[in-house]
């Protein structure tokens, strides 16, 4: 079960006032579909000495992240350089990879997400995922999009209608799909079938939504329809995005992860790390000589 | 490094080396190995063509006897070709042993193989795995003879332990016998089925917040239906072809019964009862095999078709 604080001043102070101090915000648990109450310059997720290895192979090395609540924050670097490896780590996707195993701390909201006790079917109501290829469910669209509330809630009819057109309409994609609502998913579009895919995970009602390299798969004028989508989403949700397009990542993105062979290099505002990068590896990725 | 011979310094033309191959022995050798390839491949076009021939042929033989109308045949619901004054060739009674058998053979072996591949599917560790599929494996190569014997010597005398109504050939016996011989079949198509499910279907129902079971119930399972109907259909008509199983353990009374525990003739314990020599060749008897075999013939080949339809019609393509 998730536990709500871990210091006693910050189960009865607000959000907005532990946030001043510095302590981590805590977020009440999030009821379907309603709007985080932090502060923007809150702390989502915390990252302190956090590794991860498969089998005896060290995929990540003693990362030190703070993630802020309501930003975009874009992962960035060259392929197998863990960044998809640690976003997996935030909801726990890792479990299924029985060789994966982690140490330090990984904080969101001031839980420990790798404590035993975490229940990884909450936290991953909590923390949504889109992944690289679209991945809709051989079900009707409707059936997509309801799949995830059905799991965690009873609905009646009319709330299931109401909570699948509003997660349609903060996808982008209600207008083009509500005459259709019964036919497959699969007969969509690739773009149209990740903002579909992006539609089920906000469902569920989620604080943050983690994006592993959302556009790879897409056409261009797709990918922007998602870039678009991803801007508009940032007002509610804590958003982390993988990319290899520098160009999105800094289109999207106010702040920036740079992460080369397992470690984290540098990490800032989107504009800093594209300008005016301190460490010279971050220099060289972002205006292409590497990678 | 080694310096280049001098040679290569000035390129040959390519063409200038080497002697050339004949055309003509090329353009001869591609027919004569096309030409194998399609009369191996029509080959056993060519023997299922043959059977079709020879079941129309006889069976048309058989229903010009005088004693014998199509009316009867698949009006009729007594079963009498050998005993007695009057001979009966109605044939319903063989076709509900058959279907009996069949019945029990695919309630008992339907729901244990699709939980069974789901559980290799998704459940299983691979050490686990890799001791149940040879398992399974073993099962499906046991030659159905020993299904039978193992029936009528162990599953029997188990069932007269519960019921005193089995007599020593009874259709829940060699149901369940044949029922244990199409498990691997349902269970091994099945679960290829269930492993062809991208991974990223499971994925995306976990990272809502599905558990285990729901990822399998409501994502793979709906998502590998038409393999698992396929792999239903399949077994079944195994099941209804299944020779030796019923001949041994089913009893030879040709009758109309939901009982289990009665004694059943199945179509094909018919045609081996004809045709290891209880009835004269030529005579109405021995034709009339090849009836009930032109009437089982009909109805694999329907499921079979039902089949190829439900896994064309229904398959979800992933890439």
């Amino acid at each position: 079960m998730p536990t709500e604080s871990t210091t006693p001043e910050n189960s009865s102070a607000t959000a907005a006032s532990t946030a001043q101090h510095g302590h981590h915000v805590v977020i009440p648990l999030a009821q379907p579909a309603s709007a985080p109450t932090s502060e923007p310059t809150g702390r989502a997720i915390t990252v302190r000495e956090f590794s991860s290895w498969y089998g005896s192979f060290q995929a990540l090395k003693s990362l030190d992240l703070t993630i802020p609540a309501q930003q975009v924050t874009a992962f960035i670097g060259p392929s197998g350089c863990g960044k998809s490896t640690f976003l997996r780590w935030i909801n726990r996707m890792n479990d299924t990879i029985p060789s994966a195993r982690a140490e330090g701390t990984l904080e969101l909201h001031g839980q420990d997400l790798l404590a035993k006790s975490v229940d990884v079917v909450d936290l991953r109501r909590r923390v949504g995922m889109v992944f690289q290829k679209p991945n809709p469910f051989p079900k009707s669209i409707y059936d997509n999009v309801a799949f995830g509330p059905r799991l965690h809630r009873v609905y009646t009819r009319g709330e299931l209608d109401e909570l699948v057109e509003q997660s349609l309409r903060s996808a982008s994609i209600w207008n083009e799909v509500k005459d259709r609502l019964h036919a497959s998913a699969l007969s969509l579009s690739g773009g149209q079938q990740q903002r579909l895919c992006i539609a089920r995970a906000i469902a569920v009602g989620p604080e943050v939504l983690l994006m592993d390299e959302p556009c790879s798969a897409l056409d261009p004028k797709s990918s922007l329809a998602i870039e678009e989508l991803i801007e508009k989403l940032a007002d509610r949700y804590t958003i982390v995005i993988v990319t290899h397009n520098m160009q999105q990542g800094a289109r999207v993105s106010d702040q920036t992860a740079f992460f080369f062979e397992g470690r984290l290099i540098e990490a800032g505002s989107t504009e800093t790390i594209f300008t005016t990068p301190k460490n010279k590896q971050t220099e060289d990725y972002v205006t292409g000589r590497f990678g | 490094m080694t310096t280049l011979p001098s040679t290569l310094h000035t390129p040959r033309d390519p063409a200038s080396l080497g002697r050339a191959k004949s055309t003509a022995v090329r353009v001869l050798r591609e027919r004569v190995i096309v030409g194998s390839l399609a009369i191996a491949a029509c080959f056993s076009i060519l023997v299922t063509g043959t059977i079709i021939v020879v079941l129309a042929r006889e069976t048309w033989g058989f229903f010009q006897f005088p004693d014998v109308s199509l009316g009867e045949f698949f009006g009729g619901t007594e079963w009498n070709p050998l005993l007695g004054a009057e001979k009966h060739f109605g044939i319903w009674p063989l076709v509900g042993g058959t279907l009996l058998i069949t019945a029990i053979a695919a309630s008992f072996a339907l729901p244990i193989g699709v939980v069974t591949a789901v559980y290799l599917s998704e459940y299983a560790s691979p050490r686990v795995r890799a001791t149940l599929k040879p398992a399974l494996e073993v099962l499906a190569g046991v030659p159905t003879v020993v299904y039978g014997f193992f029936a009528l010597t162990i599953i029997t005398p188990l069932l007269q332990k519960t019921n005193d109504g089995f007599g020593n050939y009874n259709a829940m016996s060699a149901g369940i016998a044949t029922g244990i011989m199409i498990l691997p079949i349902v269970c091994s198509l099945s679960e290829d089925s269930l492993r062809a499910v991208p991974r990223s279907l499971r994925d995306g129902a976990l990272a809502l917040g599905g558990t285990k079971f729901d990822v399998s119930v409501k994502v793979v399972v709906p998502a590998a239906l038409s393999g698992i109907v396929a792999a239903f259909l399949l077994a079944i008509t195994r099941a209804i072809g299944e020779t030796m199983i019923v001949a041994l353990a089913a009893g030879g009374i040709a009758q109309i019964t939901a009982d289990p525990r009665a004694e059943v003739q199945t179509m094909t314990a018919y045609m081996v009862q004809i045709f290891l020599g209880d009835a004269p060749a030529d005579g109405v008897e021995y034709k009339s095999s090849y009836a009930v075999a032109a009437m089982l013939f009909v109805m694999t080949f329907a499921l079979t078709m039902l089949g190829q339809f439900v896994l064309r019609r229904f398959r979800e393509e992933y890439d």
